[in-house]
């Protein structure tokens, strides 16, 4: 257990951070064209608890996700997974997309897609096995969605969907889990049911992180926050760095005062 | 005739032809599935027709080295290889610049085939008399086929074939979700590339019998004609390939039956027949099914609103309301119910009135989601649900329930 300072806006606290986090990122510069999206940006999510990246539209969330992925090429900055490069530890991150990503036409059933999942053990020309199958449908049952297993995966609603895309990661059984806005858009049903299935991760001290969106439920369901927009605002546990000030400032103009004032009291 | 064709009784070369056409199309059909998943069909127009330089190019370089010229391994290796410098152009162009990849397309296909058909031209003033078929590389030429020719098509089907094997679960993955493949350390733009490999190869083997300008429809129409009849990618590939060889061979049949009938077309023409009875008569997904279950969908809603409207005492003005009615044997002419249907009506009001109790009390939230004013409560709750909510609401016993 190696001792690192974590800084955040001005005040530097000395905590315990793990000497293998299981997602560092430092000086990461991601840009499309000439404006970076993100602007030499230093993480370090803490092992085994729930961590929000918070920010309005635009403020580059998706995309440090993504190059924390290798999805998207930084232009600067290193990603290392569990003390490692990211190439190395592919089988330790499962990765949730947005669920508008992909089209939902294509001829595959719930049940192929949380196959997906288990792309990595089945190889090239593996078969399929009932073990694989069984895992699959385990994965499908944390989520709720057992009964959906031969749907083709366009009759399912926006919810179903997400919990979909959730069993696929389950089945990975990985270690570091990214989601990119796993509530948007999703109903009441849903959001309880994937909030129960994270905070199991956790249980099982796998670590979570989350693009998030709805900033009141952000003390609910989170241990630590990472406030962002091009830049790193504020990060840290909830109690410390998910505060008015912190939310002004990643917000501006944009997030009225009458709602940072009741997020504040919220927060006390 | 057709019939002897079919049992390959019409000679060696119609034999020939039906064997390598029937390959081409399974080849074809299951690699151009992964295209049109990745939904990037016209890709493989850029690269047929950016075969043409190749064919004479590797036509000159042949005769120039004093060969015959019309060898057909050389010209299809002139011709995969132009192919190869086309697809890296288009990939170049839309990772490069700011070109979409429909409008790179465009300019590939056009000028490859530009530069391809001054060649031709070129050759034609050559040397006369030498540059003998060239031109059947656009529309295909089965005439003179030889057996050499035909092993070739089956050696460069059952490459592909085997390649398809090998890489299907990462170009399914690539195709339906490439972000998701990359966070897990898929070579997306490697097995991208290997796709477009497998369909130059198909393009290239393909261009003795179809040519070059209809082999994209062998690459795409057995794809979306086997999407109509299942949603799943695994069999659609199948199904496709299935689809690919039917078209081959039965067009190559009917080629072979009657003089004068150019077989790629009548291939591509087969494979046209198949996607529109796919389209019309597939269950689920077909036109004909789209239709019956809206007209049948619309009967439901008519006939429910018309219940409520008995049951309230409403006049009902929509003529198709009525007639749907009348039809039950729920209304008179004159729009009074009849026995039965004020019973159906008093029913289908009391189910309105145990929704809504079903919807404003949270104990019911599952089953509250489920309402859309057609759906049977009898389908979301139980006997014993349905007495406890008419206990609430009270009013008038013995409505079947």
């Amino acid at each position: 257990m190696a001792l690192e300072l974590a800084s955040t806006k001005g005040t530097t606290l000395a905590r315990p951070v793990p000497a293998e986090s299981p997602l560092a990122i430092r000086g990461l510069t991601v840009s499309y064209g000439q404006k970076p999206a993100v602007f030499s940006v230093d993480m370090t999510v803490r092992a085994g608890e729930m961590t929000a990246i918070i920010g309005p539209n635009g403020a580059g969330k998706s995309t440090l996700l993504k190059a924390a992925l290798g999805i998207v090429a930084p232009l600067s900055g290193q990603v290392q997974v569990f003390g490692r490069p990211l190439a190395a530890q592919r089988a330790r991150i499962a990765y949730v997309p947005q669920r508008a990503s992909v089209d939902w036409d294509f001829p595959t059933r719930v049940i192929d897609v949380v196959m997906m999942g288990l792309y990595r053990e089945l190889g090239l020309l593996g078969r399929v096995r009932k073990s694989h199958l069984a895992r699959a449908e385990e994965c499908l049952a944390r989520v709720g969605m057992a009964e959906f297993a031969d749907r083709q995966i366009g009759q399912l609603s926006g919810g179903q969907q997400q919990r979909v895309f959730l069993a696929r990661a389950l089945a990975q059984d990985a270690d570091l889990y990214l989601l990119d806005e796993p509530f948007a858009g999703v109903d009441a049903a849903t959001e309880k049911a994937i909030i129960a299935v994270l905070k199991s991760l956790r249980a099982e001290g796998r670590t979570v992180v989350a693009v998030h969106h709805d900033l009141a439920t952000v003390t609910e369901y989170f241990d630590n926050v990472f406030l962002i927009n091009t830049t790193k605002i504020a990060e840290g546990p909830v109690a410390e760095a998910f505060t008015a000030e912190a939310l002004q400032a990643t917000y501006g103009g944009r997030l009225a005062t009458a709602q940072v004032d009741q997020l504040a009291r919220a927060l006390v | 005739m057709i019939a002897d064709a079919l049992l390959l009784q019409l000679g060696y070369n119609a034999t020939l032809v039906a064997i390598g056409a029937t390959l081409l199309g399974i080849a074809a059909g299951s690699t151009g599935t992964f295209l049109f998943l990745r939904k990037r069909a016209l890709v493989s127009d850029a690269i047929s027709h950016a075969t043409l330089p190749g064919v004479g190019l590797a036509f000159i370089v042949m005769v120039w080295m004093g060969g015959d010229g019309r060898s057909l391994f050389g010209l299809m290796a002139g011709s995969a290889l132009s192919a190869g410098i086309g697809l890296l152009c288009l990939n170049w162009l839309t990772r490069h610049t700011r070109l979409a990849e429909d409008a790179a397309i465009g300019a590939v296909l056009s000028v490859f085939f530009g530069i391809g058909i001054v060649l031709l031209t070129v050759i034609q003033t050559l040397g006369a008399g030498r540059q003998a078929g060239l031109e059947s590389f656009l529309l295909g030429s089965t005439a003179g086929m030889l057996r050499a020719d035909a092993a070739v098509i089956a050696l460069g089907g059952a490459l592909v074939l085997t390649l398809i094997l090998a890489l299907r679960r990462p170009m399914t993955l690539v195709a339906f979700d490439p972000e998701y493949a990359m966070a897990r350390g898929v070579p997306v733009a490697r097995i991208d590339l290997a796709m477009m490999g497998l369909v130059m190869a198909v393009t290239v083997v393909g261009l003795k019998i179809v040519g070059l300008i209809l082999i994209v429809a062998l690459l795409i129409i057995p794809a979306v004609t086997a999407r109509f009849w299942t949603d799943r990618s695994d069999r659609v590939v199948l199904l496709a390939g299935l689809f690919g060889g039917l078209a081959g061979y039965v067009g190559a049949a009917i080629s072979a039956s009657a003089p004068n009938l150019p077989t790629g077309p009548i291939i591509v023409l087969v494979g046209f027949a198949l996607f529109a009875a796919s389209l019309l008569l597939a269950p689920g997904r077909g036109v004909l099914a789209a239709v019956l279950r809206h007209l049948r969908f619309q009967r439901r809603v008519h006939l429910r609103q018309g219940l409520l409207a008995l049951a309230q005492g409403q006049p009902i003005y929509e003529r198709l309301t009525l007639r749907l009615l009348r039809r039950a044997g729920l209304a008179r002419a004159d729009g009074i119910a009849t026995e039965r249907g004020r019973a159906r009506a008093a029913k289908a009001l009391r189910d309105e009135k145990r929704w809504e109790v079903v919807r404003a009390d949270l104990a019911f939230e599952a089953a509250a989601a489920l309402y859309d004013g057609l759906r049977e409560i009898e389908t979301v709750l139980t006997r014993d649900q349905i007495a406890e909510i008419d206990a609430r609401l009270g009013g008038p016993k013995g409505v079947p329930a």
